[in-house]
């Protein structure tokens, strides 16, 4: 046995195999011709996105397909994240692009390195094993940290990676830690044969529980709850906004496929006790983020803790799904649907509040407190109005994506007896609408302090735009989207 | 049948307010011009609600209703009953005259001005025509939105204040009620109907929860005591159009909400808590109708009466009798033009004085008497005055509370001499007397424009007091089908 290769089937992961032959490709063609043509690289690494798409999109087939041995799996929730994730790079390079060209950082680097993070975050999202999950992981991790620290000559940025890293390690090495609790005691690593082993309950459930407490705390970091939460702000801020927007939007949906395969996939027979804890950490994260928020005058750092407040609502659904003793799995699709929903409403609401800031920067200057959105009303209304609809929404104000994002949740929070719960959370909420109101105040009821007028590509404002009509959009009619992540968790699970 | 015209209601000035907005601030008078005539034309088209009702159906009329979101079955489901539809051309109506008002004084942004106040009219008459929980849900937030935009642009001084205040109280109170709403949501299987709700058995401490929960929300927008501190604030940063909307509009949705989803679908515990609900009341009518006295600003002065008049209005709903709760229903409309008047009244005097301090004024009457007729004729309405539309509701609340227990009849009624004392002694020191300085002595009467739009109000004001069956006509039925409705229990 041990000396035949069988070849695995690679179909499944084309996506990912094209993603590391073109970066190949931009590397080369960076080495190449980047010295005169700077804009090569950013070119290359779209059209490889969108090709991605497209090769995604071409072998969606419904069905489940597993490959390497099982530790891969290409299944609907798969696709869908990965489309999801190519979206969500993309707008990410589109809204930084003037940016990092302003700050001389649009390097070949910085376009490899989103590539691979990229690349992790799809292998994550496709994994069917621990070994794959962790691997994932690693790799989307490593290269965040590298890509906070672009910026080689910001003291800030440098520190913030720093931390990021030392950090981002010892979560990595808590995950696996509890991995390899869960592989002693069930003896393997594949996700699907962790489910059936805990199902047929001969296993030793101290162990599992030592190892699921440090699962979730790998978890709860790479979302970034409380309380894992001590790198977001200063990783945020610290880093160029253009990171920021990265590390802010795809990485969300990556953490909740993460999250998903290893709770729900691998580890349901433990739902009662994971539930417990992400019950705890929903709340305190929705608490803790929306009262720190209040006190930001960094709109960085304000949208920062605004990310720990919207990941504690994300998990809030995630932990619906499981009422008690007894199961139902429409109740359970429709929690982890709502947070699925609430994790795509979120990206492009973060998408969208980052571009903004990204918008108002120009070469030399960071438009990142609070006091250079004053007045922007005067500079230019319709983008007010695009920034009012960001926030409002993200303030789940009705009308705009965030409210009925929040709604799913909530009416999944309350169907699975958590009333309580539900009320704490919507307080928070008030509490969060007033730092969101506060930008709308600055942008409307003050004068402006910066007058230079609103310099940005054509293809920025365009897209901002259309960022901004989708959260309202998709408000009106939330329907769509929403059948989208059911379905496609009903058929994935 | 499916009608479309309270689609059209919500949707023409909502809209309509879009080319208002996109032709920015510079074309000044196409943005008047554009603006009224979407206002004229949401106003039109709910006229035919009026001309086509039938007054003696009970149940819901125009019903429109469209898949909204499938998922949760949520559905876009609007219609009116006798309650709900002079609101609609109310709130209508209303607009036109703000945007009339706001011709020439707002001087910044005015398409911005303009498209919000739209806007704002058509979430309004969604509130109002919503059937469904959430959709209700939906347009009673959404409306904030431009409120706060409104105070906090155009404001005076302290509007950043107000605005945010403003905001945050009343989001305070619908968060709350949108829990509620998910737990009758699931309790109601799956439906967010109101409809459905009002034929759903719900036990007694679950019935007073979701009262509280409701009440919250909506005792804040009514205002009630003592929840009502954040309406001076933002009564007297508005700017004047905003704060008719405030006190014509923004109040009643409050108090048809008790009507909407309080009573009918909690009746257990709307009996059970009604002495509490009393009680706010009348400490609202006596204790705010002191408070109203001893003002120094106008604007100050009509909200803590505005106040006082909705305490009337929940005190009429919650003696459970056909009289106070017709009356109660005709003093939000009569309150609906009173106060709107007494707030543009205000601002006219504010427009050429740039203050509100009832001590900066006296014998007004002297340079502006054509002013002081229409303002007269306001403040006695304000005072509950036989002939005026306020004295209609009033009365009928008293009668009603008399019925129900003789003393809460007495107290109610102190409110006639309060608001008389209040009223007329402000007017008294504005008005009259010698002139007091020379700011108002070089006062110019009021011109055409302010001329048309007091005097449209102050057509409606005595009409409906002289006559006012066309309105309680359309009420009735469903008053009476309220009423029946609430003395079921509902307890499992």
């Amino acid at each position: 046995m041990l000396n035949t290769f069988v070849m695995p089937d690679l179909y499944p992961a084309a996506p990912e195999i094209f993603l590391l032959l073109m970066s190949f490709v931009v590397l080369f063609a960076d080495l190449i011709f980047g010295a005169t043509q700077r804009r090569l690289a950013g070119r290359l690494t779209l059209m490889t996105l969108l090709g991605c798409a497209a090769i995604t999109l071409f072998t969606t087939d419904g069905q489940a397909s597993l490959t390497f041995s099982n530790m891969f799996v290409d299944d609907l929730l798969a696709d869908l994240l990965k489309l999801l994730t190519y979206l969500a790079v993309a707008v990410t390079l589109i809204y930084g692009r003037q940016y990092l060209g302003d700050r001389k950082l649009d390097k070949g680097e910085f376009y490899l390195l989103v590539l691979y993070a990229t690349l992790g975050m799809m292998v994550m999202i496709s994994a069917a094993s621990f070994l794959t999950l962790y691997l994932g992981l690693e790799l989307m991790s490593l290269s965040l940290y590298a890509l906070v620290a672009i910026d080689r000559d910001s003291p800030r940025a440098t520190e913030a990676a720093m931390k990021y890293f030392v950090l981002g390690a010892m979560a990595s090495g808590l995950l696996l830690y509890g991995m390899s609790m869960i592989y002693g005691a069930t003896g393997t690593l594949e996700i699907g044969g962790i489910a059936q082993a805990l199902l047929q309950g001969q296993t030793d459930k101290t162990i599992l529980i030592f190892g699921l407490v440090f699962i979730v705390a790998g978890i709860a970091f790479k979302l970034g709850v409380v309380p894992f939460h001590m790198w977001i702000p200063d990783v945020y801020h610290g880093a160029p906004t253009a990171v920021t927007l990265f590390i802010g939007s795809a990485p969300k949906l990556a953490a909740y496929a993460m999250a998903l395969r290893l709770l729900v996939y691998g580890l349901f027979s433990l739902a009662k006790e994971w539930q417990t804890m992400l019950l705890i950490m929903a709340v305190l994260s929705i608490g803790l983020g929306n009262l720190a928020a209040i006190a930001q005058t960094n709109i960085k750092r304000m949208l920062a803790y605004s990310a720990i407040s919207h990941m504690g609502f994300m998990l809030l659904g995630l932990m619906a799904g499981v009422v008690g003793a007894e199961f139902d799995p429409f109740t359970a699709i429709n929690a982890y649907s709502s947070a699925l929903y609430y994790t795509v409403a979120y990206v492009l609401m973060s998408l969208g509040s980052f571009g903004m800031i990204l918008l108002l920067s120009r070469a030399g200057y960071e438009a990142e407190n609070l006091d250079d959105f004053k007045g922007l009303n005067q500079r230019s209304p319709w983008f007010a109005a695009i920034m009012l609809v960001f926030m409002l929404s993200m303030a789940g104000i009705p009308f705009f994506i965030g409210f009925f994002a929040k709604f799913a949740v909530l009416l999944a929070a309350v169907k699975a007896g958590h009333t309580v719960v539900a009320v704490v959370a919507v307080l928070f909420s008030l509490v969060g609408a007033f730092y969101y109101l506060r930008v709308v105040k600055l942008m409307y009821f003050d004068e402006p302090v910066d007058a230079a007028p609103i310099s940005a590509p054509f293809d920025m404002k365009a897209l901002l735009s259309i960022n901004g009509i989708a959260v309202a959009a998709f408000g009106l009619f939330p329907d769509r989207i929403m059948a989208i992540c059911t379905t496609v968790l009903l058929r994935s699970l | 049948m499916n009608s479309y015209l309270l689609s059209l209601a919500i949707w023409v000035p909502v809209l309509g307010a879009l080319p208002v907005l996109a032709l920015g601030s510079g074309r000044r008078n196409m943005v008047r011009w554009l603006a009224l005539a979407v206002a004229l034309a949401g106003f039109a088209v709910t006229l035919p609600l009026y001309i086509g009702f039938d007054v003696h159906q009970t149940g819901m009329q125009y019903v429109e209703q469209l898949p909204w979101i499938p998922r949760f079955n949520l559905q876009y489901m609007l219609g009116v009953d006798g309650i709900s539809m002079p609101f609609v051309i109310l709130n209508s109506f209303i607009t036109v005259i703000v945007v009339i008002a706001g011709w020439d004084v707002i001087e910044e942004k005015q398409a911005q001005y303009m498209g919000a106040f739209l806007i704002m009219s058509g979430l309004v008459n969604g509130i109002f025509s919503a059937l469904d929980g959430i959709l209700f849900y939906v347009f009673f937030e959404a409306s904030l939105i431009p409120m706060y935009i409104i105070i906090g642009v155009w404001g005076g001084p302290n509007r950043v204040y107000a605005a945010i205040k403003f905001f945050l109280y009343t989001l305070l109170g619908s968060l709350l009620m949108l829990v509620a709403m998910i737990w009758l949501f699931l309790e109601a299987g799956g439906s967010a109907s109101i409809l459905d709700w009002y034929r759903l058995p719900i036990g007694l401490t679950a019935q007073i929860l979701l009262f509280i929960a409701f009440m919250l929300s909506f005792a804040v927008k009514v205002p009630m005591w003592p929840v009502h501190t954040w309406l001076p604030d933002a009564h007297v940063e508005a700017p004047t159009g905003g704060s008719v909307v405030l006190a014509a509009i923004a109040l009643k949705q409050g108090a048809y909400g008790f009507l909407r989803f309080s009573l009918p679908i909690l009746p257990d515990a709307s009996h059970y808590l009604a002495p509490m609900v009393i009680t706010l009341s009348l400490i609202a009518v006596v204790y705010i109708g002191f408070v109203a006295l001893a003002q120094a600003d106008m604007k100050k002065l009509v909200a803590y009466s505005s106040i006082s008049h909705m305490g009337f209005v929940t005190l009429g709903f919650f003696i459970f009798n056909p009289l106070g709760m017709e009356g109660a229903l005709v003093q939000m409309i009569s309150h609906g033009f009173v106060a709107g008047a007494m707030f543009l009244c205000i601002g006219v005097m504010y427009d050429r004085m740039h203050s509100r301090q009832i001590a900066d004024y006296g014998g007004v009457v002297n340079t502006m008497p054509k002013f002081a007729a229409f303002f007269m004729l306001f403040a006695m309405a304000n005072s509950g005055l036989p002939a005026t539309s306020g004295f209609v509701g009033e009365f009928m609340v008293v009668l009603g509370a008399v019925k129900f227990n003789f003393w809460i009849g007495f107290a109610a009624a102190t409110t006639l001499i309060l608001g008389a004392a209040y009223t007329l002694w402000m007017y008294k020191r504005v008005v009259f007397g010698a002139v007091a300085n020379d700011h108002v002595a070089k006062l110019t009467d009021i011109n055409a424009r302010e001329f048309l739009f007091l005097a449209v109000l102050a057509i409606c004001v005595l009409a409906m007091g002289l006559y006012p069956l066309p309105v309680t006509e359309v009420m009735h039925a469903s008053v009476d089908n309220l009423l029946k409705h609430v003395a079921v229990s509902k307890l499992p």
